[in-house]
């Protein structure tokens, strides 16, 4: 059985170490937060301005000067921080962000990502995808398999505009999981979910991929 | 020197013109400096470039300039959750330029500090790199991008002194930061004014030098886009 936003949630948040800075995208990557494994410190951050984001306020202590980078408010916790535009991207551009995870429409079998533009329709932005995956140590992608009309979306090259080139570190789908060492290496498949075979993955992925499970 | 005046309007006075470049503070609509923008709109002045994150929602912050026509380009990273933007934008009647978020916010950084140009990794083989000068560092490219010398910069603090020391609040702090540093004039919008002396200069966030023109723009009635709460455990 396919894993659902909760699960792949989850298996995603097993790569969080402990003392770990991490940038988590909007969707399903936000449930990561969900899933910190007890004993580990895991600080988040909120590229608006913020280290250490809480949980979801109170109603009565709901405050318009707290948001989170999805505009939805939320609260601070006794080690947070604030900082302004420049520094929070500064910490990302920098390298000093440990992880981030993001959704994407696309992933090639090279590491590039698409996740902000489909030609012909409205385009809202890339935000700050773009800085993200340039800059923060590790990234992954956590995304349905294939798209909604079953496309595969791990596939050789991104049709899609790009968010950025050779920069996915791990790729975890509905169906399984694919890392690489580095990114001159290929991705390899190393889980699958429940019931899922390796024949089902490899008849909806036309990204090129080992398989080491 | 007179920093502080009665009203935004005022606060503005004989600073706006036809097709200048205005950089503004806030995210989304948390920060933004809505009195000078609402003062913006009723000066009528028009062709406007804002250099800012996002362009408000319908009838909220640069939103509000958007339904009168007074902008001609945005310089933005996300314009999500606005219709007559959208409207506009499918229409070709405003421009729109892209940049990655931190890009942006880098923009104004180094527009404030005296930087044309820096180079970074962000956007390097996006639509973003197109047409732009590519460098090698130790075996990494990077793409320039150019720092943002606005006309004017409209900032909303928390607190400012009278001297025009500011200190902002929370997460509202954001692009307003940037922002006030890359105009060559700088008008503050504030929820309270206090005596110099007051804040301690340790903790002081935009330092005076920044702010040329300051209004107290209280009473706020801060609007938030997306309100999430969690449920009080029993007892």
């Amino acid at each position: 059985m396919p894993w659902d936003r909760n699960q792949m949630a989850a298996r995603a948040a097993k790569e969080l170490e402990d003392g770990y800075f991490v940038n988590l995208g909007i969707g399903i990557p936000t449930l990561v937060a969900n899933y910190i494994p007890e004993g580990k410190t895991v600080t988040l951050q909120s590229e608006n301005g913020m280290l250490g984001i809480g949980p979801f306020p109170y109603p009565d202590e709901v405050d318009a000067d707290l948001i989170n980078a999805g505009k939805q408010t939320i609260s601070e916790l006794p080690q947070s921080s604030y900082f302004d535009s420049a520094t929070s991207f500064g910490m990302i551009r920098g390298g000093h962000i440990d992880l981030t995870v993001l959704g994407a429409m696309e992933v090639s079998e090279d590491g590039d990502i698409a996740n902000w533009m489909i030609p012909g329709k409205m385009i809202k932005g890339m935000g700050g995808a773009m800085d993200l995956v340039a800059g923060v140590k590790k990234i992954i992608v956590v995304m349905e398999h294939v798209s909604k009309n079953g496309d595969p979306k791990f596939k050789p090259a991104c049709d899609l505009p790009l968010t950025g080139q050779n920069v996915v570190d791990m790729i975890i789908t509905d169906l399984g999981v694919f890392r690489r060492k580095d990114h001159d290496s290929k991705f390899e498949l190393i889980e699958l979910a429940p019931d899922v075979t390796e024949a089902e993955i490899a008849e909806k992925t036309t990204a090129a991929y080992e398989v080491a499970l | 020197m007179k920093k502080i005046y009665d009203s935004a309007a005022e606060a503005l006075d004989g600073l706006l013109e036809d097709g200048m470049l205005i950089a503004a503070g806030g995210f989304g609509l948390c920060g933004i400096p809505e009195r000078l923008l609402d003062a913006i709109r009723d000066s009528g002045v028009k062709d406007l470039t804002f250099a800012s994150n996002n362009a408000g929602i319908d009838n909220e912050g640069i939103g509000k300039l958007l339904r009168t026509r007074q902008v001609k380009k945005m310089i933005s990273s996300y314009v999500g959750e606005n219709k007559e933007f959208e409207r506009q934008y499918l229409a070709g009647e405003l421009e729109v330029e892209f940049c990655p978020q931190g890009t942006l916010a880098e923009r104004m950084r180094a527009g404030g500090a005296g930087i044309p140009g820096f180079y970074t990794k962000t956007g390097v083989g996006t639509v973003v790199a197109e047409g732009k000068e590519h460098k090698e560092f130790d075996g990494e490219t990077y793409i320039m991008e150019r720092g943002i010398f606005a006309d004017l910069s409209i900032v909303k603090g928390w607190k400012a002194d009278e001297a025009g020391n500011l200190m902002f609040r929370k997460t509202a702090r954001n692009f307003n930061l940037p922002a006030a540093t890359c105009g060559r004039v700088c008008v503050a919008e504030v929820e309270e004014i206090v005596p110099v002396g007051s804040l301690d200069p340790d903790c002081i966030h935009l330092p005076a030098v920044y702010v040329n023109r300051l209004v107290n723009g209280a009473p706020y009635d801060k609007k938030i886009e997306f309100v999430t709460t969690r449920e009080r455990e029993n007892g």
